[in-house]
């Protein structure tokens, strides 16, 4: 792998962290579809030119996989979704957004720390990749606890698993082909279970308000 | 200090005095330009401050001396500022002096002084200026402070003149670091001089206003040195974002011949700069004060990310 | 080979065959009777191994060994009998009106998709492969759970989704940090996921990289699995589901999950020299056994308190499986099936139970011997069995896990004894009063089918008095396998 390559590599993961961040502050429905688009997008990205630095073809059909699923259709079923429930804000967080960026400053120092053991066994050059994937896991994980509505949780149920396939693709170049196959598979039906559910949280609660389902606490 | 350090410090301080208004009238001219208005002439700022400076100064009964030498200070500050910023040479005498992290100092006391004398007075529209002032500054120093230090991480060095000597030479590679940082600075740039996400420098007639709050007690000379600081403030910062992020055509240590072609250099540089400036200025719209934490906490945030980029990633 | 074929094949099939079919007189019994034929693939699939040894098929892409294969039996097993069990439940639900066509036709479907996703985790060699059939486990089950569209059922199926899908991407990535250390050893071809080329090669495996690993697939799996702090969706999704689904999320869901994480402790213990697999699922399964023993009492919803009682339950094969050794790795196997057959009986009867008192409130559900004495007794005795009275089954495991804990680690004894006796406690109190307490209820028209109840009561019973030779050699052998 050429220094030049490690560096695009670099590029994308920086993005991609850029991208978490900004996920985790944004505050419009649209907005945090259009971001995890373009994260797909990113992912894209890596994802060519790892199979271009390694010579991977298997990769270049998992980075057409993303390209369809995830720049296209989960974003284009997500948009569909939010017009069909008619709803476009979530103003509530559940943290105010200034410590939610302090935490995710946090969570990316400890999943660099995280992973430092073990990225010095990666082949690639582009070493710090595999703590920045756990660092955006980790802050999809943030965003999921600390909104409070449907669509932005599973933006960030999805934005999660964009970061576990950067990791997939920075890391080991790759899973073998059925596994990534079963992946994609396992993400485009869960969206669609999502897409039903949601309509049938709206149906019971008039509301995608996540509050609504509150009642079985522990007593 | 040789002779050539000497006239190259010089030239600066000559080209920070005529370029700071210049770039003001630039801007305030490529606006126009963007806004379909028929624009001021370039000169426009030359010509208030020299109304300015012929105007008799009015001071309040009630005026401290700190009133009185404030512009002086602001002043004296922003042309140090420049100084010790390589805007066409390295090889500056007074660069040694202070590094990157003396620079935001200074900036620090311009804003101390600027917000004293704003409260001085005792007008309520003087202390909500100072208020605000100190708020966004109080937010943009760390982030400006992020900035400085991604730099410097890449540079290994504090000092304006090794970081542009370092990062001039430095083989093409892609530094995302140094494009969050570079986002962080316009951000900061844009809070600290009162543009327009932030601030509207064209109105005095705002209640959410901030600079010019500060400054309508001033009248004649005193008005004029500090229109002509904050001139200067934005010239610093043009030159200090070009030294950073942009650090060709700066004259390295005894090359006469580039430094013949570091002032076309600069000017073409600066000019780029404010027309983007004023495209940023005509795109958007300015925010309720109460956003603008958030405005520069995202700053913040992505000067911590450069550095987080840089220390993680080596990028 | 065929077996592999014909046991994947039928739930494979069968799903989409009763979507067909949609909501006709027949779907149960056909779901009833495809669920025979898994039953019958699977023992077929048995007696092959019985006689000729561990298999593998399709490029080595699934195998069958000691460990699995009874499980694979006990999997189909009850899905069988959970599927007799539901024609006669949903019935009644139909007739009362929770359950209509359309949700029936999903209901079958999913049943069935349910069914090849935990066979297929069960048998595939593939880790990854694993993962994918461990997350199409939940997506077949979330809308089962919300079928009701009841809020609270709509809630619980959310956090189900939810917290299982995070805790599954938790799984993906310990299964990516595996893939990421086989890939050193085995190089990056498609074998590197296969668990007994992993299996062969595990000393080789970079200790860092697994220990790491396991964390996060220990973690990911054991939310499945509804080890405390992980546990929440648990309770709910039990309570609020079908009963027919609480019988096989209890019954198969949480073995298989367990399974997983048993499966990466091999190649973790394999790759790091100390114990240190072993000692989280130690603190996992001890921690799960506390908590779930005190939050036992404090419920009202019965099927929230088996749900409980489950947790309990996991929290102590995982703790066996943590102290690892022939004798502990055998009680956790053992428990695994005994906990399996009797607490689905359970939900059966509770499911029956709460049907007829119309609430899944216990203080609501009063002298279920009068109303029915076969639910009354069949809830009686599956009580008495999960709570760990001899002669049942269960004693035999957990005498055989407390004495080993007795003999290796001394200071969890007194938890685990403490555990147990508040569990005792708790459930005994709660349904003594429900089956012998006084009611005005009168019994209902119909007879409910408790035919599976017994047949695990009774197979309970069988594997605490006698476990069969080959029964108890096959147990033994995949004890070994887990050293």
């Amino acid at each position: 792998m050429s220094p030049l390559t490690g560096q695009i590599l670099n590029l994308f993961a920086s993005v991609l962290l850029l991208i978490a961040f900004a996920m985790l502050a944004q505050r419009r429905i649209v907005t945090l579809i259009n971001l995890f688009a373009i994260q797909g997008l990113a992912l894209v990205g890596s994802t060519v030119t790892v199979a271009w630095a390694t010579g991977q073809r298997h990769l270049y059909y998992s980075a057409g996989i993303t390209l369809v699923l995830k720049v296209v259709i989960l974003p284009f079923i997500l948009h569909r979704l939010i017009r069909r429930l008619n709803v476009k804000w979530d103003i509530e967080t559940l943290i105010n957004i200034p410590t939610m960026m302090l935490v995710g400053i946090v969570l990316v120092v400890f999943a660099f720390n995280l992973a430092l053991p073990i990225s010095q066994f990666s082949q690639s050059i582009a070493r710090g990749t595999l703590g920045i994937a756990l660092a955006c896991v980790l802050m999809s994980f943030l965003m999921m606890i600390t909104r409070s509505k449907a669509v932005p949780q599973v933006i960030g149920f999805l934005a999660m698993e964009n970061g576990l396939f950067f990791a997939a693709t920075s890391a080991t170049y790759g899973m073998p082909m059925v596994v990534e196959l079963g992946i994609a598979l396992d993400v485009l039906v869960g969206m669609i279970i999502l897409g039903v559910f949601m309509f049938q949280i709206r149906e019971q609660f008039d509301s995608l308000d996540i509050h609504h389902l509150e009642k079985l606490k522990e007593d | 200090m040789n002779l050539e350090g000497f006239l190259a410090q010089l030239l600066a301080v000559a080209a920070a005095l005529a370029g700071a208004p210049l770039l003001s009238g630039w801007v305030n001219q490529c606006r126009a330009w963007l806004q379909n208005r028929r624009a001021p002439p370039i000169t426009m700022p030359f010509r208030t401050l020299h109304k300015l400076f012929w105007k008799e100064s009015v001071i309040a009964h009630d005026a401290s001396p700190i009133f009185r030498v404030t512009p002086y200070i602001v002043f004296g500050c922003m042309l140090l500022a420049c100084l010790i910023i390589p805007t066409l040479s390295t090889n500056l005498p007074l660069a040694p002096a202070a590094d990157a992290i003396a620079l935001v100092g200074l900036f620090g006391v311009a804003r101390l002084f600027i917000s004293l004398a704003a409260m001085d007075i005792g007008t309520s529209f003087g202390t909500l200026g100072a208020r605000r002032e100190m708020l966004v500054g109080f937010l943009a120093e760390p982030a400006f402070l992020m900035v400085v230090f991604t730099a410097s991480l890449i540079s290994s060095s504090t000092s304006l003149a090794t970081t542009v000597s370092t990062l001039g030479h430095r083989e093409f590679a892609i530094l995302p670091s140094l494009a969050f940082a570079g986002l962080a600075f316009t951000m900061v740039s844009l809070a600290e001089n009162a543009r327009v996400p932030v601030d509207n420098p064209a109105t005095h007639l705002e209640l959410t206003m901030i600079h010019e709050a500060l400054i309508l007690e001033y009248s004649g000379r005193h008005l004029a040195l500090i229109e002509w600081a904050a001139s200067l403030k934005l010239f610093a910062y043009s030159c200090a974002g070009f030294a950073i992020f942009f650090p060709w055509g700066i004259a390295e240590a005894s090359d006469s011949v580039a430094f013949l072609w570091a002032l076309p250099a600069l000017a073409a540089k600066l000019a780029v700069g404010g027309f983007a400036l004023a495209l940023i200025e005509t795109i958007l719209a300015k925010m309720r004060i109460f956003r603008v934490p958030e405005f520069l906490a995202t700053a913040f945030l992505l000067g911590v990310l450069a550095i987080l980029v840089h220390l993680l990633l080596g990028a | 080979m065929e077996a592999f074929f014909v046991l994947l094949a039928i739930p494979l099939l069968g799903g989409p065959f009763l979507w067909l079919l949609g909501d006709r007189r027949s779907a149960p019994e056909v779901n009833a009777a495809l669920s025979l034929a898994t039953f019958a693939a699977s023992a077929w699939l048995t007696a092959v191994v019985i006689s000729g040894g561990p298999i593998t098929a399709w490029n080595e892409q699934f195998f069958v060994d000691a460990l699995n294969v009874f499980l694979v039996a006990l999997t189909a097993f009850v899905g069988f009998t959970t599927s007799l069990f539901s024609r006669p439940y949903m019935r009644i639900e139909r007739e009362k009106g929770k359950m209509t066509g359309p949700r029936l036709r999903l209901y079958h479907s999913m049943y069935q998709a349910f069914m090849f996703t935990m066979l297929l985790a069960l048998t595939t060699n593939n880790m990854g492969i694993l993962w994918v059939a461990m997350e199409a486990a939940t997506l077949a089950t979330v809308l089962l759970v919300s079928v009701y569209r009841t809020a609270a059922s709509l809630e619980a199926a959310w956090k189900y989704f939810i917290l299982c899908g995070v805790g599954i991407a938790q799984a993906l990535f310990g299964t990516i940090l595996l893939y990421f250390a086989a890939e050193r050893v085995l190089g990056a071809e498609g074998n590197a996921l296969l668990w007994t080329h992993l299996n062969l090669v595990k000393a080789d495996l970079e200790p860092a990289i697994m220990s790491l690993a396991f964390v996060f697939l220990l973690v990911g799996y054991g939310t499945k699995i509804g080890l405390v702090p992980l546990h929440n969706w648990l309770p709910d999704a039990h309570a609020e589901g079908p009963t027919p689904i609480s019988a096989v999320l209890s019954g198969l869901l949480l073995n298989v999950a367990l399974y997983s994480v048993i499966r990466c402790k091999v190649l973790a213990d394999g790759a790091l020299e100390s114990r240190f697999a072993g000692n989280m699922m130690m603190g996992f399964g001890l921690l799960s056994v506390v908590v779930a023993a005190f939050f036992l009492s404090r419920q009202r919803d019965v099927k929230r308190m088996f749900a409980y009682s489950s947790i309990e339950h996991m929290g102590l094969v995982t703790f066996a499986f943590g102290m690892g050794g022939p004798i502990a790795n055998f009680a956790g196997l053992l428990h695994m099936t005994v906990h399996s057959l009797v607490k689905s009986a359970i939900f059966f009867a509770v499911g029956h139970a709460a049907q007829k008192a119309g609430t899944q409130l216990m203080e609501d559900i009063r002298g279920l011997i009068k109303v029915s004495p076969t639910v009354g007794w069949g809830l009686m005795i599956g009580t008495l069995a999960i709570l760990g009275m001899p002669p049942f089954g269960v004693f035999a495991s957990e005498f055989l896990i407390l004495t080993t804990a007795m003999r290796e680690h001394p200071w969890a004894t007194p938890f685990l004894l403490l555990a147990l006796g508040v569990a005792f406690a708790a459930v005994f109190s709660r349904v003594q009063p429900m089956v012998f307490g006084d009611t005005h209820i009168k019994p209902l028209p119909h007879q409910p089918a408790l035919v599976p109840v017994f047949v695990h009561l009774g197979l309970g019973l069988l594997l605490g008095l006698y476990i069969p030779p080959y029964l108890a050699a096959w147990y033994a052998e995949a004890a070994k396998l887990l050293g």
